[in-house]
Formats: structure tokens, C-alpha cells, sequence
């Protein structure tokens, strides 16, 4: 009953779907985060009715709608490709996907778009209170638009709050409120959301930098610097925490992505965090993982071989139990359609039975090789590294700005604005890093212990998704071109207005 | 009362539109970005996989594909 699917297909329409959300990916933090920037620049407006607040407002609203503008829609992409290259996978998950994303679409993206147009086009025409409600709107409009899609990739990783209907073929949705606030969701989303807030305040504190390095808009750049690194200390201490707390989810739910990012062969008791290579220090991966000193975490072997106590006093399963339980509830799948066929009641009622006793094992009957369970260790190893690493960084720069602004001497030190202008990129880089840990470290899974992705793929020509791959690749390398030169113009236009201001 | 919001909202729209200056360039880039995604793309590169079929055929198909593609040796 092996039906071979080309890997190359697979590989091809991974890289596709991973380029479409890596660029997609580009636009969104900046927008989650810009958007609370500009409302606390407009409240200190409204607070103080200063017309240079006014104007430091309108600036970073520029810069806002470009970044809007060119990244909107990208995520459109990734909803085409999942009915066409990931068909299975988009009818064995029913409404449980379809739900949030239309939520989403509804709710959210009417929100956003609805008080954005009032935010640009109402200055001077609606009151400064409905203005500085339609700014905060925006903001929450994207953040409950993330909210949304946050809690369907969540049910990709910890699948939850359904039922699995052989009649349909579906995942049917018996629990909206375990789906909708999944522990993994909740995490994940302020954990997100706190990263985009603080792309945002570097991508303000850097760009600020740079007009102090040219000595231009300098109080301009002062008050911008103020709000950014202040916002900024809170966001990125708050994405450590969430990092913390997401630790220890994905050690007790995802396991095997935690080895992954540690590289960690074989587990046990009181284990140690490898900083790199050799570097290593004592016990500090069991506290991460478990909050404990001696807890235990599992390493890829363990995982594979089983055999270890479970939190919950459960001996663990193998892999290869595993498989044979897929295989199980696979064939329970195959002899319940029959049964139906056939009308045959107590056969249908057999395999039922069998079906739901190993269903939560369904898509391990698709793994061929234990070892393929197993994601690739170093890129989400090193990812993890540059992720949490430069999270640190982004958390001493800000304290350090925010310090040296305090004393008025950070527009005295060029090095400290070069730094913090060379740190837009590696904002960009982190927050691609953490879904390089996400999505890589789950492999192979597209719906985590329930369907691997060589399941979930559709049956495409290899050739045609190469294709729409470098389509893609050019489109959107060509968007971003147009966004950074269109940016930088604005740039280096700067807020001519706020001078003569202030 | 009614149309006299509504007209408020509609020269809201066009007197923002009309007033804006980089503004336009991001909507030229939207607009071809839009065409290129659901008139090219969506037109000759995302056929819909299981258009055409009812909804148990849709079912058959995926169920055979599930259960095909599984290794039960």
C-alpha cells in the first residue's frame, strides 16, 4: 500500500512555502511593532498638544504605511499554497484551520483596514481623540490579526480541542475556547507579538541613530530614541520571559525540537546547555527545559528508543511503537471506509474502536525510517543560538541607550549609533531565526504526531512548484527592493517639518 | 441623516486620496501586486485541486490518499 512521493517535491514545496513566510515575515514584525510605537508617540500628543509630537507622529505614520503597503497581502500567498501544495493536509484539518484564518480575515483585517485609512486621511478632520483611537486601533486590528493566524500554526505544533471524523476525512472542532487559547498559542503569540515590538523600537532607535550621526532632525531623533529604547527594554524582556515559558512547553510537548536545538544525542538527569561546542554550562538545559536542576530532558536517542519515565509516570513510547500504532490507525481508517461501503455495522464499530485508541499515533504510519523523525539538528541548533543570543544583545543595547540618552550623552557617542543602526538587520535575522527553530525543529511534521509532511503534500508536478518557487523569489525580491528604496527615501527626506518645529 | 454620512464618508475617502503624495506610489505597488497575485498566480498557477468534486468525492479522494500513502507492510 506505499505510494512514493517524490522528495524533491517535498523539499521544493517546503522551500516555497518557508520562502513565502520568510518573507512575509519581513513585513509583519515591523508593522506589530511600529504600530505601538506611533500610538504612544500620539498619546504623548494628546497628552501634551505639541505640535513636534504631532510631526515625530506623522514621520514614523510614514514609515508605518510603507512598510503596510508593500507587505500587505503577502500572506495571501501562504493561503493559496496550502489548497494547492498541501491539499491533504488542508482537508484532513477541516474547519480547525479555516476558522481562526477566517476570524482573522474578518475581524482583524476589516479592523486594521477600516481605522488605517482614518489614521492617514483624518488628521485634521476627526477629533484628536476618535485620531488617537483609530491609531491604537490599527495596532490592535494587526495584533488580534496575529493573534489569529498565531493560534492555526499553534494547532499545527500542539494539536488540540478536536475530534477526527473518518466519515468526513476532517478534524472536526469540538472545543473552540482549547483551540483559540491552547497553552501553546497563548505563548506563542505574546512571544511573537513581543518580538515584532521589538523589531520595531530597533528599527526606531536605529534609524534615529542615523540622523544623529548625520547631525540632522536632532531632536527629532532624540525624542524618537526616548520612546524606542524605553519601549524596547520592556519588549524585550518580556519576549526572554515568554522565551523561557515556551522552553519548557515545547520540552514537555515537542521534545524532539528541543534536542534538536540542543544537539543533544543522549539525555538524562541535571543536563548542560551547550553554548557552543565545548562551552558548556552544567545543568543549565534541565533548568530551562523543566525549571528543575536534576530534571530530566530527553535527548534524540531516548526519543527514539523510548524506554524513559513520562512526567505523568508513563514509560515512553519508542518509535518504532510509534509506527506500529500509526500503521494501526491507519488500516483502522482504510477498514472503516469499507465497512461503510459495505454497511457492515459491527465492523464499522471494530475498526471505530481501533481508530480512536491509536489515533493520537496516526501519523507515524507514514514514517518510513525512525531516523527520519528526527528534524535537521544543526540549523535549528544554530538558529536557536542567533535567536536567543541576539536577544540578549537587543536587550543590553537598549538598556545601554536608554542609559546614555538618560545622561544626555548618547548623542556625543557616534560608535554606540553605529551599533545601533547596524542592529536593524540583525533584528530582522533574529525574528527569522525563531521561525527557523518553529518550523524546522517540527519536522517532519506538518501537524505534529498526526500527519508528516510527505502525507500532507499534494500530488504536484516537481517542475511546476520549482517554478512558481523562482516566481515567487524574483516577485518578492522585487517588492523588497521597492520597499527599502522607498523607505530610505523617506528616510533621508526625513521629517523636514519637525525642524522648523522645533 | 443617513446620506449625508455617507457622503461624509465618501469625500473623507476621496479627499484623503486626493491628498496623498507618496501615498500614491504605495497603492500603484498594491494594485500590481494584487493583479499579479489573483490575476496571474491564482489564475494559472494555483488550480484548485479538488474543484469540480462533491464533497464525498472530495472525501473519497483524500481518504485514498491517506490511506495509500501509509506504509502498513
Amino acid at each position: 500500500m506505499f505510494e512514493s512521493i517524490d522528495t524533491s517535491l517535498i523539499d521544493w514545496s517546503r522551500a516555497q512555502f518557508a520562502l513565502t513566510a520568510m518573507y512575509h515575515w519581513l513585513f509583519v514584525p515591523l508593522t506589530l511593532g511600529l504600530a505601538m510605537i506611533m500610538g504612544i508617540m500620539e498619546t504623548v500628543y494628546y497628552k501634551t498638544g505639541s505640535v513636534f509630537w504631532k510631526n515625530v507622529t506623522q514621520f514614523w505614520q510614514t514609515i508605518f504605511g510603507i512598510n503596510f503597503a508593500v507587505g500587505i497581502a503577502t500572506g495571501i500567498i501562504l493561503e493559496f499554497e496550502f489548497g494547492t501544495n498541501w491539499s491533504n493536509y488542508s482537508m484532513f484539518v477541516g474547519d480547525i484551520f479555516g476558522a481562526p484564518l477566517a476570524i482573522e480575515g474578518i475581524l482583524a483585517f476589516f479592523m486594521e483596514s477600516t481605522f488605517v485609512a482614518v489614521m492617514y486621511f483624518g488628521w485634521n478632520k476627526v477629533s484628536k481623540k476618535f485620531h488617537l483611537a483609530s491609531t491604537w486601533l490599527t495596532g490592535v486590528g494587526a495584533t488580534i490579526s496575529a493573534w489569529w493566524i498565531l493560534v492555526a500554526n499553534s494547532w499545527m505544533q500542539y494539536p488540540v480541542g478536536m475530534q477526527f471524523n473518518p466519515d468526513t476525512v476532517r478534524n472536526e472542532m469540538v472545543d473552540f475556547f482549547a483551540v483559540a487559547f491552547s497553552p501553546m498559542a497563548v505563548v506563542k503569540f505574546f512571544h511573537t507579538v513581543m518580538s515584532g515590538w521589538v523589531l520595531g523600537a530597533i528599527f526606531v532607535v536605529g534609524v534615529s541613530s542615523w540622523y544623529l550621526l548625520k547631525k540632522r532632525h536632532v531632536e527629532f531623533a532624540k525624542a524618537s530614541i526616548k520612546i524606542g529604547a524605553t519601549f524596547g527594554i520592556v519588549a524585550s524582556l518580556i519576549v526572554a520571559l515568554t522565551g523561557d515559558i515556551s522552553g519548557v512547553q515545547i520540552a514537555k510537548l515537542q521534545p524532539m525540537k528541543m534536542a534538536a536545538a540542543e544537539g543533544l544525542e543522549d539525555g538524562g538527569n541535571g543536563v548542560s546547555f551547550t553554548v557552543v561546542d565545548d562551552i558548556k554550562i552544567p545543568k543549565m538545559l534541565s533548568i530551562l527545559a523543566t525549571h528543575d536542576i536534576d530534571g530530566y530532558v530527553p535527548g534524540i536517542n531516548n526519543l527514539l528508543n523510548g524506554g524513559y519515565k513520562l512526567p505523568n509516570g508513563e514509560t515512553a513510547l519508542s518509535a518504532e511503537e510509534k509506527i506500529e500504532r500509526g500503521k494501526k490507525a491507519i488500516v483502522a481508517l482504510a477498514n472503516y471506509r469499507k465497512a461503510v461501503k459495505e454497511n457492515d455495522a459491527a465492523a464499522k464499530a471494530d475498526a471505530k474502536k481501533i481508530l480512536d485508541e491509536n489515533m493520537p499515533y496516526f501519523g507515524y504510519g507514514y514514517i518510513k525510517d525512525p531516523k527520519s523523525l528526527v528534524p535537521p539538528v544543526g540549523l535549528t541548533f544554530w538558529s536557536f543560538r542567533i535567536m536567543v543570543g541576539l536577544g540578549g544583545f537587543f536587550i543590553l543595547l537598549f538598556i545601554v541607550v536608554w542609559w546614555f540618552h538618560r545622561k544626555n550623552k548618547y548623542q556625543d557617542m557616534p560608535w554606540l549609533q553605529k551599533v545601533a543602526l547596524w542592529t536593524i538587520p540583525l533584528g530582522y535575522i533574529a525574528c527569522q531565526a525563531g521561525w527557523i527553530v518553529a518550523e524546522v525543529g517540527r519536522q517532519p511534521w506538518a501537524i505534529q504526531d498526526m500527519l508528516p509532511v510527505n502525507a500532507a503534500i499534494s500530488k504536484l508536478q516537481t517542475g511546476s512548484v520549482q517554478l512558481t518557487f523562482f516566481i515567487f523569489l524574483i516577485l518578492f525580491t522585487i517588492m523588497l527592493i521597492a520597499e527599502i528604496c522607498i523607505m530610505v527615501k523617506s528616510i533621508k527626506k526625513g521629517p523636514e517639518e519637525i525642524e522648523q518645529q522645533a | 441623516m443617513k446620506d449625508n454620512l455617507l457622503r461624509r464618508i465618501w469625500f473623507f475617502y476621496v479627499d484623503g486620496f486626493k491628498s496623498m503624495t507618496i501615498g500614491k506610489t504605495l497603492w500603484l505597488i498594491i494594485l500590481i501586486k494584487l493583479f499579479i497575485m489573483f490575476f496571474i498566480l491564482k489564475l494559472f498557477f494555483f488550480p484548485n485541486f479538488l474543484k469540480g468534486k462533491t464533497e464525498e468525492q472530495k472525501q473519497k479522494y483524500v481518504s485514498e490518499e491517506l490511506i495509500n500513502r501509509a506504509i502498513t507492510e
